[in-house]
């Protein structure tokens, strides 16, 4: 092996595919624009200093979400051309996807849906929101913060690397040995997923650890965890999730990496490897997963619907309650992921009816926003569309799922097209819907400004109308007997059914080209869709008892909580947004590159250890540590604003 | 247990039958809801009473959605509007209830089910049940008739009317040998030997394929399964006979070789012990005369395994 490029030639590049290329190509002039842009506005010291050096929890939450939305783009070009192929590859056709490309497609929209679109709008969403909403100036950690951000990028560098220098892993999402050994996947596209989650899922751990203390310490005096709005609870039960489960994740990929590259033997065919052992741990991490993404989700739903309803939410602390109840169960149904692997009746069933039991906290939770609406004054704005979405298209994606709970059930659509139907039904119904009403939800409060209303109905139309058209089909494919991860078919009663789902998906391709669209179009008309209350809904939370944008230090003054929906009953009582008082020096923490450097250097680490480049990941390990080590020992990482700045940038001076 | 999967079937399954008499009559094939062999027919039943218990509670949750949504709608002056009103004790009574009871119902079912439906338990006893022994290989099954000594691959036949074991392994990765069309499907793991029996009450031919992705040729691991009549069956055995290459070490091995998309192919005779030895060579330990099928980790059935 080359000691200077370790595995790396320039074979690497796949300059003999022309859609891969392609593909480079726009992503290489996407990065070259937005390079560009900055330049020509002058913005690169105000992106430095305002953006990548920032520890501001709002300022983070908006970098993740802005790589959410930009890596759904990537995803969702990935799920067309799966959509495409399988609409085209039929009979003697082989489409124009042979499987060594396809393959790599499905991996990598599975890998970069959940954990580089999925977490990081849910992770930015929890990052604007949560401080906010407990009357915190940050999180608890702000450096912590924003280096959980940079490392999360930094795995998305590394999967987009792969399109362009390598491949990436060609197993599917969940990388099941023996298939991802180094004996059937001798390439580094499995390393390519193994760095890339490894790094990222590191700043997400860490994240988590930052919102359990941050939640758990730094509420506003007389906000009791049972006066806390129920997002902020869904990101306490999500953190909890993240600690518990992420760590699973770490070691077994860490096992996986000693089985490819020191030859070891814990998941191989051979010498004692257990593969099954891999597929438990996997789910153990792989099944909390999903509720890490759609508990936030159910928090953005039950803030929006309250708000909207113009009510408190029915049944808080039944929603509590059912929210800690999926927590736990959560862990003990992974299982359910491989009915078919051959344990007992016994163990099958316990798992089947475990994963039933979820149903009831869930559906109490359906229920309860129902009866919030009842006897509201619901008004029917985007945010409330995405909501109703998710009502409608959640119970049936529950539905399926506690049919797949039903071992029996299972053996029949275990891996079947239903099984897609059904993932994407929770997920996209339940995240997806959820993600975009919180961002339609809190996007005045980021920016000053709200979107613009129709544009967002018409995005939230396509994407529904759009979501059955293309899953409505799969259900009924998996009844037909198809399989997924094919990638060409012969069975002619398939086919209808692939053009339809194909149909589906450009119909929410229109859904994204007009939320797109609705976030240019909102800030060309920033100016007509300005709102200066700060409260643009008439909120019932904290977070909408500040400006918007909030202040750098959120609010002047630290609020004091009575009751539930602390700020609906603030306006009850008739006081204004900032109760005049005197006000006193605020305690804040200072930027730092660190974050923004170890995340860079991570890049350099990790892509050492997939091309086995060894120099490059010491150096990086060692550039890193001395990153660590400076920043360790730095002492000036915070500092007061004085009370007079204060009241200037309050304008009480 | 109580619970009659008949009487739960004609209660809950009305709806759904009109569905899917719609799309079967529209031209649909839904092979699942019309399965050929008392496992699927199990199954298909499990599946439309599970549906039909839990619209029981999802539809009343979508209509109320939208009716709600719709009459508390802010313009509409004619609904009450209680700004404080959060919290009943009876409805929060009715919303735990409910779905607990549905719960309760589908666990008592999920518990039963699994047990009759478990891909573990013989469909008849032991002297009438054909063994056939599956073998996933990169990327193509190889199936082998332990009686017979044959062997063929990307092709399998058994009589009508007769309850077969499926003994299963791999050779390679990772794969889930599956017959929609006779219902249920159990995963192929090198070293290890995992069971399906299935039986097929009506003549016919049936699509086979891996249900768990494994790698390029995986789309083409396909294999169509033969429910023949008995001198059907004998008939085919002779021709796989007369067709068939010796499959011994080198054949094996040929065979053995990443490939795709491979034709049918008969070979015999066929050595009873090389399923045996596929699974004990990962085992590292010497072949020991008197070790069961593989080690059968997971599954704990006394007596079962190596039946």
């Amino acid at each position: 092996m080359n000691p200077v490029f370790g595995k790396l030639t320039l074979e690497a590049i796949p300059y003999h595919e022309p859609i891969i290329m392609g593909a480079v190509a726009g992503m290489g002039l996407g990065v070259v624009a937005v390079f560009a842009l900055i330049t020509w506005l002058g913005r690169w010291k105000w992106l430095w200093t305002e953006y990548l050096t920032s520890v501001d929890h709002k300022r983070i939450g908006v970098m993740y979400v802005i790589l959410g939305l930009v890596m759904l783009l990537r995803g969702f070009a990935d799920a067309i051309m799966m959509r495409a192929q399988l609409a085209l590859s039929y009979g003697a056709n082989q489409g124009f996807l042979p499987p060594h490309h396809y393959d790599q497609v499905f991996s990598a929209h599975g890998v970069i849906m959940i954990l580089f679109v999925a977490m990081p709008l849910v992770v930015g969403l929890m990052n604007i929101v949560v401080p906010l909403q407990i009357g915190a100036r940050d999180v608890a950690f702000p450096f912590l913060n924003s280096l959980s951000f940079w490392l999360t990028f930094a795995g998305m560098v590394l999967v987009n690397t792969s399109l362009a220098i390598g491949e990436f892993a060609k197993t599917g999402w969940s990388a099941y040995p023996p298939l991802s050994e180094i004996a059937f996947s001798p390439g580094v596209g499995v390393d390519y997923y193994i760095w890339s989650l490894q790094i990222s899922g590191m700043g997400t751990l860490l994240t988590a650890v930052n919102f359990l203390v941050t939640i758990l310490k730094m509420r506003a005096p007389g906000m009791d965890l049972m006066k806390m709005p129920v997002f902020c609870w869904t990101a306490l039960c999500t953190s909890t999730l993240i600690v518990a489960s992420f760590p699973v994740l770490t070691g077994t990929l860490a096992l996986l990496t000693l089985d490819r590259t020191l030859g070891m033997h814990f998941f191989t065919n051979d010498l004692g490897g257990e593969q099954m052992m891999y597929v438990n741990l996997f789910w153990t991490w792989g099944h909390p997963e999903v509720y890490i993404l759609v508990l936030p989700a159910f928090g953005v739903f039950s803030e929006v619907i309250a708000t909207f309803s113009r009510k408190p939410l029915f049944g808080y602390t039944s929603m509590v309650w059912a929210t800690a109840a999926i927590t736990f169960l959560s862990f003990v149904v992974w299982l359910h992921h491989f009915f078919t692997m051959g344990a007992g009746a016994n163990v099958n069933a316990f798992f089947g009816i475990a994963t039933m039991i979820i149903a009831v906290p869930t559906g109490v939770k359906m229920f309860n926003w129902l009866f919030t609406m009842y006897r509201g004054r619901l008004s029917l704005q985007v945010p409330v569309l995405w909501t109703l979405g998710f009502m409608v298209t959640f119970a049936i994606g529950g539905m399926t799922g506690v049919l797949m709970a039903m071992p029996g059930a299972d053996f029949v659509l275990h891996n079947s097209l239903f099984l897609i139907a059904h993932f994407h039904n929770t997920i996209i119904g339940g995240v997806v819907f959820g993600m975009f009403a919180g961002f339609n939800y809190w996007f005045p409060k980021v920016t000053g400004f709200k979107l613009h209303e129709p544009l967002g109905k018409a995005a939230f139309w396509c994407w529904l109308i759009g979501f059955y058209v293309a899953f409505l089909p799969l259900y009924v494919l998996g009844f037909m007997g198809m399989t997924r991860r094919l990638n060409h078919i012969d069975n002619p009663d398939w086919r209808p059914w692939l053009l339809v789902a194909a149909a589906g998906a450009v119909i929410i391709a229109a859904g994204i080209g007009l939320q797109l669209l609705q976030i240019a179009y909102s800030i060309y008309k920033r100016d007509e869709l300005r709102d200066t209350t700060g409260d643009p809904w008439d909120g019932r939370t904290l977070e909408w008892a500040t400006a918007s944008p909030p202040p750098f230090y959120n609010f002047a003054e630290v609020p004091a909580i009575t009751g539930r929906d602390a700020w609906a009953a603030a306006k009850e009582g008739g006081l204004a947004r900032q109760p005049a008082g005197p006000l006193q020096d605020i305690h804040m923490p200072r930027n730092t590159p660190a974050g923004f450097l170890i995340g860079l250097l991570s890049i350099g680490l990790g892509f050492g250890l997939i091309w086995y480049i060894w120099w490059l990941a010491i150096v990086s390990a060692l550039a890193i540590f001395a990153v660590l080590l400076w920043r360790f020992f730095d002492e000036d990482t915070d500092y007061f604003v004085p009370a007079a700045a204060v009241a200037e940038i309050e304008g009480r001076a | 247990m109580s619970l009659r999967p008949g009487r739960l079937k004609t209660a809950f399954s009305a709806p759904f039958l009109a569905l899917t008499t719609a799309l079967l009559l529209g031209g649909c094939k839904l092979t699942l809801l019309d399965p050929k062999g008392p496992v699927g027919a199990g199954e298909k039943d499990l599946i439309l009473i599970s549906t039909g218990l839990m619209l029981l509670v999802v539809i009343p949750v979508i209509v109320l959605t939208l009716v709600f949504a719709w009459w508390f709608r802010a313009s509409n002056t004619r609904a009450t509007y209680r700004p404080k009103w959060a919290h009943s004790g009876r409805i929060e009574a009715v919303v735990w209830g409910v779905p607990l009871v549905i719960i309760l119902i589908l666990g008592t079912l999920a518990w039963t089910s699994t047990h009759r439906l478990d891909p573990y338990r013989p469909l008849a006893p032991a002297d009438q049940t054909m063994v056939i022994e599956v073998v996933a290989l990169d990327w193509k099954w190889l199936f082998l008739y332990p009686e017979a000594h044959i062997a063929t691959v990307n092709e399998v036949a058994f009589p009508v009317g007769r309850a077969v074991e499926f003994r299963v392994t791999s050779d390679a990765v990772m794969n889930s040998f599956f017959i929609p069309g006779l219902g249920g499907q159990i995963y192929a793991m090198a070293g290890m030997q995992t069971k399906l029996h299935l039986l097929a009450s009506e003549a016919g031919t049936f699509e086979g394929m891996s249900a768990n992705y494994s790698g390029a040729g995986f789309s083409g691991m396909k294999f169509k399964a033969h429910a023949l009549s008995q001198p059907e069956f004998a008939a085919w055995v002779a021709r796989v006979r007369a067709a068939g290459r010796p499959l011994d070490g080198a054949a094996y091995a040929a065979l053995a070789k990443p490939s795709s998309n491979n034709p049918v192919a008969y070979y015999a005779p066929a050595d009873p012990a090389l399923f045996d030895g596929l699974i004990e060579k990962y085992l590292g330990a010497p072949p020991a005369s008197k070790s069961g099928k593989g080690h059968d980790m997971m599954h704990h059935g006394p007596g079962e395994s190596g039946k």
